[in-house]
């Protein structure tokens, strides 16, 4: 009985010892890719880096030298249409989801349906895009019939919406309540103490808020490939295709001509040291604490 | 401001009704069996999936793509991510919590063109000299392996470069299930005498179960859709294979290729009706994800992942 006793408790301590095992390589075999990658990008990418890179455009394949100038520029233009469409609507959305519709069977559906659209892949919505802008259906408005950057910005913001609205929604629900309380004490209206007094208080997160749709925005290619086309030219007018960043790594990652890698890897290198900005001063904000003090 | 909540619910139905009108050529002439079947050539006998010129369209191959890339990537995704969930909520030290939890939300994060290009230039090399070989020689028995594509490109390294990126949405979601398990729970195993794996298999994994097969799901939810890198490293032949070292396809990777340069009106309205089988079928499992997540959460703001 004493052995039987004995002989489970170390198979439950061997067990326990091999799980804590397992557990731990599970995370550095995790670890390692990531690493990986940043190094192997660094390496590859930071010596194409330089002032060519940020202020030429690509030359014709198999000539040397060159940059990703419009493709900077391009991807910069496109984040502006979308936030431009995208962010009035998103944080009007979460200041509903938040202020005026909060606890009921709407705002409870509408906060789902958000999230579902998060998980939805970024490629429908360029097809979306397309059907509804670039395939030629309506002569009169502007920007249809034609691949042009304003499609790839629609695609984008689409994208951006339901992101900004739950940000929004979660930063404006984090504000006191004393401060509404305090404004509808002194017989502010309801519409004015969220437009001036909440907004305001909660306007860090909800920035840091929009910096995150704009980082996973901006890395996106699948929307673009045929919404925006792409452009190896010098082009800032929406009603024309446009280079993007993502796009023309895509590009050239898949060429056959060894300078076109080696700007692609730089190119890389760029979004992902712009990424990991946003999404390090993201943390940053919100785990500090975004609204200590109420000025 | 009640409009522009409503808007999330106008985006999605703004989505269904474009990719329906686009794609109801292909509906009309191929109907449910575009998913299904194959138009067979009367002349050699082999189905013809996908033949543009022609006019024979068949999601088969593309189906099939997705579904074993997808399926492969979860099998090596979710141990490692249940895992790393265990370890940092369980075991790991108050120190290093933070800045490991830091950066497998950074894996979240990179771009997936990132991940297509690094797997083009490392990950598939590597895959080639090293791992393939392995795998023809030690699991060619089971018929699943074969030395016939030489290229490293195919379902193993689409795979590979989906488990990567599936496992850090897995993995925090799983976190955050586990960390929703209420202490008394971990307390009261601990009680009766329990080790520390046992406390968390009886007390903390039994509880988060709903939650975690929630957490999978949505990690199947976004291996299903991902384009970029999938595109870059799967082969991109509309045909299927046995083995697994073979190229395939994926529905994704086929619009992201074809779309611009469709030819003609049914092969674009073919593609779409792709992207809205695509769209449905991850809303469905998306939906099922983050009711599941929510059921154990109860409620708690979910993440913006």
């Amino acid at each position: 009985m004493n052995d039987e006793r004995t002989t489970r408790a170390g198979i439950r301590a061997v067990t326990d010892h091999t799980v804590t095992f397992l557990a731990v390589l599970a995370t550095i075999i995790v670890v390692v890719p990531l690493v990986a990658i940043f190094v192997y990008l660094i390496y590859k990418g930071a010596s194409s880096l330089n002032l060519d890179f940020f202020t030429k455009v690509p030359k014709p394949p198999g000539e040397v030298g060159g940059g990703m100038a419009n493709a900077i520029v391009g991807s910069a233009v496109l984040l502006a249409v979308a936030s431009v469409i995208g962010v009035p609507i998103g944080i009007a959305g979460g200041v509903y989801l938040a202020e005026f519709g909060r606890g009921t069977r709407l705002a409870n559906a509408i906060r789902f349906t958000a999230d579902v659209l998060n998980g939805v892949p970024s490629i429908v919505m360029g097809v979306a895009a397309y059907a509804l802008i670039v395939s030629p259906h309506i002569s009169f408005l502007p920007f249809t019939g034609h691949f042009s950057a304003f499609a790839g910005g629609v695609a984008l913001a689409i994208m951006m919406v339901p992101t900004i609205t739950r940000t929004s929604e979660e930063m404006l629900l984090m504000v006191p309540n004393a401060i509404r309380e305090a404004a509808l004490g002194l017989g502010v209206p309801n519409w004015r103490s969220v437009l001036s007094i909440t907004l305001k208080t909660a306007s860090p997160g909800i920035i840091t808020g929009c910096m995150l749709a704009f980082s996973r925005v901006a890395g996106e290619t699948a929307p673009l490939i045929f919404t925006v086309l792409g452009n190896a030219f010098w082009s800032t007018s929406l009603d024309r295709p446009i280079a993007a960043l993502p796009l023309q790594i895509y590009v050239f990652a898949l060429s056959p001509y060894d300078d076109w890698h080696r700007l692609a890897w730089a190119g890389s290198l760029v979004l992902i040291v712009l990424i990991v900005l946003a999404v390090s001063l993201v943390r940053y904000v919100t785990s500090r604490g975004v609204l200590k003090g109420t000025s | 401001m009640v409009l522009c909540a409503l808007s999330i619910f106008g985006i999605v139905l703004l989505i269904f009704l474009e990719l329906t009108r686009q794609s109801h050529l292909a509906w009309i002439k191929f109907g449910f069996h575009f998913f299904f079947q194959a138009d067979i050539d009367p002349y050699t006998h082999q189905p013809i999936y996908w033949d543009p010129v022609n006019g024979h369209f068949s999601a088969l191959p593309f189906v099939y793509g997705t579904l074993v890339s997808s399926f492969m990537s979860l099998l090596i995704a979710v141990p490692l991510a249940i895992g790393v969930a265990i370890f940092l909520t369980e075991m790991c030290p108050r120190v290093l919590r933070s800045p490991l939890a830091f950066l497998t939300e950074l894996l979240a994060a990179i771009p997936s063109i990132i991940y297509g290009l690094w797997a083009v230039f490392v990950l598939v090399p590597l895959l080639r000299e090293y791992v393939n070989p392995l795998l023809i020689k030690y699991l060619g028995w089971t018929g699943l392996f074969d030395d016939t594509n030489p290229t490293g490109l195919g379902f193993v390294s689409a795979a590979v470069i989906l488990s990567i990126m599936i496992l850090p949405i897995i993995s925090s979601l799983t976190r955050e299930v586990m960390t929703a398990v209420p202490h008394s729970q971990r307390e009261a195993v601990l009680a009766l005498g329990a080790t520390r794996w046992e406390m968390i298999r009886m007390g903390v994994l039994r509880n988060a179960r709903i939650g975690i097969v929630g957490a999978v799901i949505l990690g199947l939810g976004r291996a299903l859709g991902e384009t970029m890198a999938v595109t870059m490293v799967i082969g991109n032949t509309p045909e299927i294979h046995k083995s697994l070292l073979s190229n395939g396809a994926s529905m994704a990777a086929v619009i992201a290729n074809e779309y611009a340069e469709a030819n003609g009106d049914l092969h674009r309205s073919a593609l779409t009706e792709i992207g809205l089988a695509l769209f449905v079928v991850t809303i469905i499992v998306n939906a099922t994800a983050r009711f599941l997540v929510w059921a154990v959460t109860r409620g708690a703001p979910a993440r913006v992942n």
